[in-house]
């Protein structure tokens, strides 16, 4: 019967707490430059968030663009962006929230209906107004904090304390790199790019419990093996593991974002970087924190407590 | 670990087959599923907005303009109780969010707290030291209002939506003064949106004929009168002619029973009918009336003013206003239908046409067909027979996955169709633990059989860990998250269920039942 191959030799010896100071460098640089980033080019937030207008309309015949833009420039309702898509049929119309509040939205996109004449069929409005975009905005960020917090507290409960703010430090590593990515690329931060940073937010987290779960398994079967060693020995274990599912979700998230259509993409661009950098994250950086933070001791007061206990 | 007992096997199986019966539906097209019996599961999934096209329209009821209009109805009432008890009063009138008044005379002060006490159950009255009074609504007050109007609304928009032959809207409350309309199927919305924004609100007046136009349109508008836009015979892009009728109202279109489009003279007309009350009043003011005009005013617009020229007392009478056959149409659906108590915004709207709907559906599925080959070839070449019950295993849980929804009636998005995919590719994570287990036990030199109950139990803690903390994302974003976006948190939380059931449960009955059977020497891992 086929037993199937094995992806990543069993017994590799990657020293990777060798080289932790250099990816932490690299690490805090993605991080340092994420934050310089949204300083100086902030998030291109979408229609969600920032309030707006997108029409996607299929025109009769090729979009004349130069025409679409002088007749649309001229109704007064600010930069007008267009851009065709899939056939030079389709055409996305986004305008910016337009002055004088929530009635004004909607004014604008019956201007719009009416400059455009009856020949277009409208495939997808999206009118966001001032209220709803500052809510949805506010209820984003919320999910955000909520769900790092959450997680943290599982993971509070779950580890030591030292274990739990290494998890914590990669899992905000991953989510801060995710958002760099996002304002570097200028892509549209919506509603569907919170919850790709959720999702990352668990995956992160889920792939370094993994290795941290060996390093606690270890701690407990070799005493007196040097921590470096150790941590090293159990990230080698761990290492098929964690490729193997890095992976797995990847083609699934590259299927997605090949054939899942134009709505999905900026989901699946965040996923598959999420997915990337999470993997990174629990290889490289999870775990040389635990080296600062004096890991053995406690968990060794703890193992002799249970050793006492009957 | 490796030993089922009977009952386990059967609870197992019960539970797949449940799963797998609970998706049965979907194969099946819309009447049949309907026409299953009720004993069976018949749901089928139910598809968002974004997936089978349709409107989704946030309305905000304007309570500010209900709350400004109480306070008017409340200086009416304060004048009016204050002339009747002969109290004489100064500066009356309303300054921000309460009515003020003051009572110039120290001796006629607590009397007239007294009487403005009992105006309103739902106000409060304070007086200061210069004898000014104040009458503010409770808090209560205000939000029993904004609930009574917010349920008026409701329930008008509705009879208005089901006129228009909408199939399955809903309409529902959301937040303090919010309406959430979705009208599934529909491609262009704007005719249910202008039917929606309509406040609708008709009353019937006495022109006043004697007045001087000219004065009035330069601001001097004579007591008791008001200017109003004359919408009747009016070309297009035209300054619109004006009329000043009399502010009393003479019925209103509350007293209206029945209201329906018709023909008169080849031309597109609403014909009318008032209840008892509402055909006295009208009786009576056109009897005393004859020769003046009678405008009718909709929404603070004049749709026409025909001269009176005998009195109406059936009942019943026709607005002609220069209608279009739509304009009768819907004029009479909104009479019918009733006045809104106060004017809606829209605040947010996403509408998907039928066609793209349709497009997302076929990509997700292509994303996830290929998605699920990619992941299972993947496995099995990874993990050979172990990785081909693996893949058995995903496929049960896609279809429970599919079977939930279904049970259910959550809502599937097309990002709730990204969190299927996502999870066909997490959800074999739990496998890749079981399966590394096993083969570092083996590599370790332990017998099949220990390297398979090692491998399960020692995954499990991990596998519970690994899910949940994806799982309190998914609730966290359920809680937090709108529209599509909740679409995927469902999908992403329920896929984690299945998987934990599937990935341990279910494929480690089959392994188990498989090495019974088979007896290996070597496992094929």
């Amino acid at each position: 019967m086929f037993r199937g191959i094995t992806l990543v030799a069993p017994n590799t010896k990657i020293p990777f707490m060798a080289m932790h100071k250099v990816n932490l460098a690299i690490s805090a640089c993605i991080i340092v430059g994420t934050v310089l980033l949204l300083i100086f080019k902030g998030l291109n937030l979408g229609i969600d968030f920032k309030g707006g207008i997108l029409l996607e309309v299929r025109m009769p015949q090729a979009a004349d663009l130069q025409a679409m833009r002088s007749t649309l420039g001229g109704l007064g309702l600010g930069e007008v962006g267009l851009q065709t898509f899939g056939t030079d049929r389709e055409v996305l119309i986004r305008l910016e929230k337009q002055e004088g509040g929530e009635e004004a939205q909607q004014a604008a996109v019956a201007e719009i209906r009416g400059a455009l004449g009856s020949d277009v069929t409208y495939e997808r409005v999206e009118v966001v107004g001032p209220q709803v975009s500052a809510e949805l905005f506010t209820n984003g960020m919320i999910a955000i904090a909520a769900a790092l917090l959450a997680i943290m507290v599982y993971v509070w409960f779950r580890f030591e304390w030292q274990f739990g703010v290494a998890a914590i430090v990669a899992d905000l590593h991953d989510v801060i790199a995710t958002i760099g990515l996002f304002s570097l690329l200028g892509l549209d931060f919506d509603l569907t790019t919170v919850a790709a940073l959720l999702t990352i937010a668990g995956y992160s987290v889920n792939d370094t419990v993994v290795v941290f779960d060996r390093h606690r398994e270890n701690l407990r079967k070799y005493k007196t093996m040097p921590l470096q060693q150790l941590f090293d020995l159990s990230i080698n274990q761990t290492l098929s593991r964690t490729t193997m599912t890095a992976a797995t979700a990847l083609i699934a998230l590259v299927a997605l974002y090949i054939f899942g259509g134009e709505v999905l993409r900026g989901f699946s661009i965040a996923m598959i970087w999420g997915i990337v950098i999470g993997t990174y994250s629990s290889i490289f950086i999870a775990t040389p924190p635990l080296l600062y933070m004096n890991v053995r001791r406690i968990t060794g007061a703890q193992d002799a407590q249970a050793a006492e206990a009957p | 670990m490796s030993h089922f007992p009977p009952w386990k096997i059967l609870l197992i199986v019960a539970v797949t087959a449940f799963g797998i019966l609970a998706a049965a539906p979907n194969l099946l097209s819309r009447e049949q599923a309907d026409a299953l019996p009720d004993w069976i599961p018949h749901r089928q999934i139910s598809l968002g907005l974004d997936l089978q096209g349709g409107s989704h329209l946030l309305l905000d009821v304007d309570t500010g303009a209900l709350i400004r209009e109480q306070l008017e109805n409340m200086v009416e009432t304060v004048r009016a109780e204050l002339r009747t008890a002969r109290i004489r009063y100064e500066q009356l009138g309303i300054s921000g969010d309460s009515v003020q008044v003051v009572i110039p005379n120290p001796e006629q002060r607590t009397q007239a707290e007294e009487i403005l006490r009992n105006v309103d159950t739902g106000t409060t009255v304070e007086t200061d030291e210069g004898g000014r009074l104040v009458l503010s609504m409770t808090d209560e007050a205000i939000a029993e209002r904004e609930t009574a109007a917010i349920d008026q609304s409701l329930e008008i928009i509705r009879r208005r939506i089901d006129e228009t032959g909408v199939r399955e809207p809903t309409i529902q409350r959301q937040g303090r003064t919010r309406i959430l309309v979705q009208l599934p199927g529909i491609d262009d919305p704007e005719r249910v949106k202008k039917l929606i924004g309509k406040t609708a609100k008709m009353t019937f007046h006495l022109a006043d004929d004697n007045a001087n136009l000219g004065d009035a349109t330069s601001g001097r508008v004579p007591p008791g009168t008001m200017l109003l836009p004359m919408v009747e015979d009016q070309p297009a892009g035209a300054q619109p002619q004006q009329i000043l009728v009399n502010k009393r109202v003479l019925v209103s279109g509350e007293n209206l029973l029945d209201a329906e489009p018709t023909f008169q003279q080849n031309e597109p007309v609403v014909s009318f009918r008032f209840d008892s009350l509402g055909a006295r009043r009208f009786g009576d003011a056109t009897s005393q009336n004859v020769g003046r005009a009678l405008a009718i005013v909709l929404d603070n617009q004049v749709i026409s003013a025909p001269r009176i020229r005998e009195p109406i007392l059936g009942g019943s009478g026709v607005i002609s206003g220069n209608f279009t056959v739509t304009d009768a149409r819907d004029l009479a659906l909104l009479l019918r239908a009733g006045a809104l108590p106060a004017p809606l915004t829209v605040i947010e709207e996403r509408t998907v046409g039928a066609g793209l709907g349709a497009d997302s559906i076929a990509a997700g599925k292509l994303a996830g067909i290929v998605g699920v080959i990619l992941v299972a070839a993947f496995m099995a070449i990874v993990y050979g027979f172990f990785g081909l019950l693996a893949n058995l295993a995903v496929l049960i849980n896609i279809v429970m996955l599919l079977g939930a929804l279904s049970l259910l009636q959550a809502t599937l998005t097309l990002p709730g169709i990204a969190g299927i995919v996502l999870t066909v590719g997490m959800a074999v994570d739990a496998n890749v633990l079981i399966y590394e287990h096993i083969r570092e036990e083996i590599r370790n030199g332990r017998t099949p059989l220990s390297a398979l109950d090692a491998g399960f139990s020692r995954a499990i803690t991990t596998i519970i860990d690994s899910n949940l903390t994806t799982l309190i994302a998914g609730v966290v974003l359920y809680t937090l998250g709108s529209g599509p976006v909740r679409g995927f948190a469902v999908t992403l939380s329920i896929g984690i269920l299945t998987t934990m059931f599937t990935a341990v449960t279910v494929n480690r009955l089959m392994i188990f039942t498989w090495y019974r059977r088979a007896k290996p020497q070597l496992l094929p891992i």
